[in-house]
């Protein structure tokens, strides 16, 4: 029982480094633009297939295929971010249905040209494993899930870099915090906020590198991809990025932990159960900030 | 002009029971019954969010819930095929809106934009656990509802079309109570202002919950009468998300907060989405997601709301006309204030 808890809080952790990796771009797009993303799974879908596509057809790496789609990703995002120009009111709602949209053209386009079969990406460490010493009952540990934590940890550290200790993270944290004022001092909301987009977009296709190296996929894991990143920005506070990181991590370690002792169909239900009890107890989430008065 | 309006809306009513008489092929009434279920379902999504600007994309959960509702009823009690089934259709509905209340009153506790992000996974969890809670639900094989076999042939569908009109007549009946009494009064005032409305006395918390009960259960129903209509119910056909947005589409399109905006919204849209899914099946989703794009860029407010804007203007500037001779200073049109203010300054 104790080596089972220990087993899902290892898997937890590799598993919730990943989910953060793709919940980071969600809520930071959040924060800055006020928009939520609901197109963030498809993307992420998307950015998986480009990592397939870049495998299968040209044989590349998969973590030197990111130097690729990474950029492709990151125009897209800047693309989806000129919808959003001329749309002022009811900002928040509006932005929910426009990447439904969004994430349905691509879900459809995605369906007709990789047909709804679920396919993995391939590399060695896809298949090969390491077993991990001291427990009683063999524990095999995927090469991929060490080396896609690896990878959200430097994206992270990146994105951290970027957001705390450069002039772009400063117009950007401007921009979060108080639009009118940031623009009334001179930044540029509407260029920050185009390149916040593509940010989050490209994080989308490394977390989507990520999730196809563990899971298999297809066009339609979308739906649970996004219910399940909702979940973990709405338990981490929305619009905070450490909040996300928080979330992501404990709620996958619960998540895993579930699975292993009890059943893996439940886990999911006491992710969401979580997320109401959080709610109850606190309705802002884990460090997001309590309303104020809107005028 | 009162006179006028209301022999307009007898001529609707009496055409639409007319339909199926006037038009009996079997494809076009079940057409005309889905346009119809999702005409009900939008007025009734539509008393919370277009009246208190809660902005709902987990109704779907409601309508499946009425849909197992119903099954699980006709299974333990043994039903028999028959019209009687229509009688436990409001029960459906009842067990949805019972659900609805413990489920709005943690989801209503948060931000409005939060709130659509809970909506959503509530959604899921509903999802989640018909697949789950396999003692109750049978899991993935779904289950079976009594099926009427003695209404053969082109006559099937019709029985199915009159329940639904009458639940979309009920619907717009609550919807027009809501609109003008008091209590909508107060939700709208919620939709505008939540904390001022606090302030002038209203009883925010069960206002929101009572609207969001009272939408569940017009979509429960709605749910139950499709079940019957299906024959069966699975996790996936049942909770559907593109229910939810098909519904935000319908309200968005008509004007969300109109009684016949949403109305009109599933008119349109409705029969539009059944021609493209059994004739463009490949493109369906593409087409779908193109036409939402298009429809919330082109059209953000609305058809009926832009249309009532363009008419008050067009009735201010005859006035204006007129007036001109007095060299009276007629005050521009009124929704510019209104366009001002949403947009106002977010300190």
């Amino acid at each position: 029982m104790a080596e089972l808890i220990i087993e899902g809080i290892i898997l937890g952790i590799l598993t919730g480094g990943i989910y953060a990796l793709m919940s980071s771009g969600l809520t930071l797009v959040f924060g800055v633009m006020e928009i939520i993303n609901v197109g963030q799974g498809a993307l992420i879908v998307l950015g998986a297939y480009l990592s397939y596509v870049l495998q299968q057809y040209l044989h590349l790496d998969l973590f030197l295929g990111l130097l690729i789609t990474m950029p492709i990703m990151f125009g897209v995002g800047l693309l989806i971010s000129f919808v959003f120009r001329p749309i002022k009111r009811d900002r928040i709602m509006l932005s929910v249905l426009v990447t439904f949209g969004i994430a349905l053209i691509i879900e459809g386009i995605l369906d007709l040209i990789f047909s709804a079969d679920t396919v993995g990406l391939q590399a060695w460490y896809v298949n090969d494993s390491v077993r991990l010493a001291g427990f009683s009952q063999p524990f095999y540990l995927g090469y991929n899930y060490v080396f896609c934590f690896l990878l959200a940890v430097v994206l992270l550290a990146a994105l951290y870099v970027l957001v705390y200790r450069t002039r772009f993270g400063q117009s950007l944290r401007a921009s979060m915090e108080n639009r009118t004022a940031a623009e009334l001092i001179g930044i540029d909301v509407e260029r920050v906020s185009a390149i916040t987009l593509g940010i989050g977009v490209a994080l989308a296709a490394a977390g989507g590198m990520a999730f196809g190296a563990t899971t298999p996929f297809n066009a339609n894991s979308s739906y649970d991809l996004i219910s399940r990143l909702l979940a973990i920005i709405v338990f981490g506070g929305m619009g905070s990025l450490s909040g996300a990181l928080i979330a992501s991590v404990s709620m996958l370690v619960i998540e895993n932990i579930t699975a292993l002792i009890w059943n893996a169909n439940w886990a999911t239900t006491v992710f969401f159960v979580l997320l109401v009890l959080i709610l109850v107890l606190r309705p802002q989430g884990l460090l997001g900030q309590a309303e104020g008065r809107k005028q | 002009m009162r006179m006028f309006k209301a022999s307009g809306l007898l001529a609707l009513l009496a055409f639409a029971i007319a339909f199926p008489l006037l038009f009996p092929n079997g494809e076009i009434t079940a057409i005309a019954f889905f346009t119809l279920l999702f005409a009900a379902m939008v007025t009734g999504w539509n008393i919370l969010t277009g009246y208190t600007g809660y902005i709902s994309l987990g109704h779907a959960a409601y309508f499946g819930l009425g849909a197992y509702a119903l099954a699980l009823i006709c299974q333990h009690w043994n039903v028999q095929p028959g019209y009687e089934v229509f009688l436990l259709v409001p029960v459906a509905g009842l067990v949805a809106a019972v659900i609805a209340i413990p489920v709005g009153w943690v989801a209503l506790r948060v931000r409005r934009h939060t709130f659509i992000v809970i909506t959503i996974a509530m959604f899921f969890i509903a999802q989640l656990l018909s697949y789950n809670l396999i003692g109750i639900t049978n899991g993935s094989t779904g289950l079976d509802l009594p099926f009427p076999l003695a209404w053969g042939g082109a006559f099937f569908n019709l029985p199915f079309y009159y329940a639904v009109l009458i639940l979309l007549l009920f619907a717009i009946a609550v919807s027009w109570w809501v609109r003008h009494s008091k209590y909508g009064l107060g939700l709208l005032a919620i939709r505008d202002d939540e904390d001022r409305a606090q302030g002038l006395g209203v009883h925010t918390e069960i206002s929101k919950v009572s609207a969001f009960v009272l939408s569940a259960l017009i979509v429960g129903m709605a749910g139950a009468i499709w079940a019957y209509f299906i024959g069966a119910v699975y996790p996936a056909s049942a909770f559907d998300p593109l229910f939810d947005i098909a519904l935000a589409l319908m309200g968005f399109l008509g004007g969300m907060g109109t009684i016949a905006g949403p109305i009109l919204g599933a008119l349109l849209l409705e029969p539009l989405h059944q021609y493209l899914a059994s004739n463009f099946a490949d493109w369906y989703l593409v087409i779908y997601g193109g036409l939402l794009l298009a429809v919330l860029l082109l059209l953000p407010r609305g058809i009926l709301p832009t249309l009532q804007e363009r008419w008050a203007k067009y009735r201010a500037s005859r006035e204006q006309t007129r007036e001109t001779d007095a060299a009276s200073i007629t005050p521009l049109p009124e929704q510019e204030e209104s366009a001002v203010k949403t947009e106002g300054i977010n300190l």
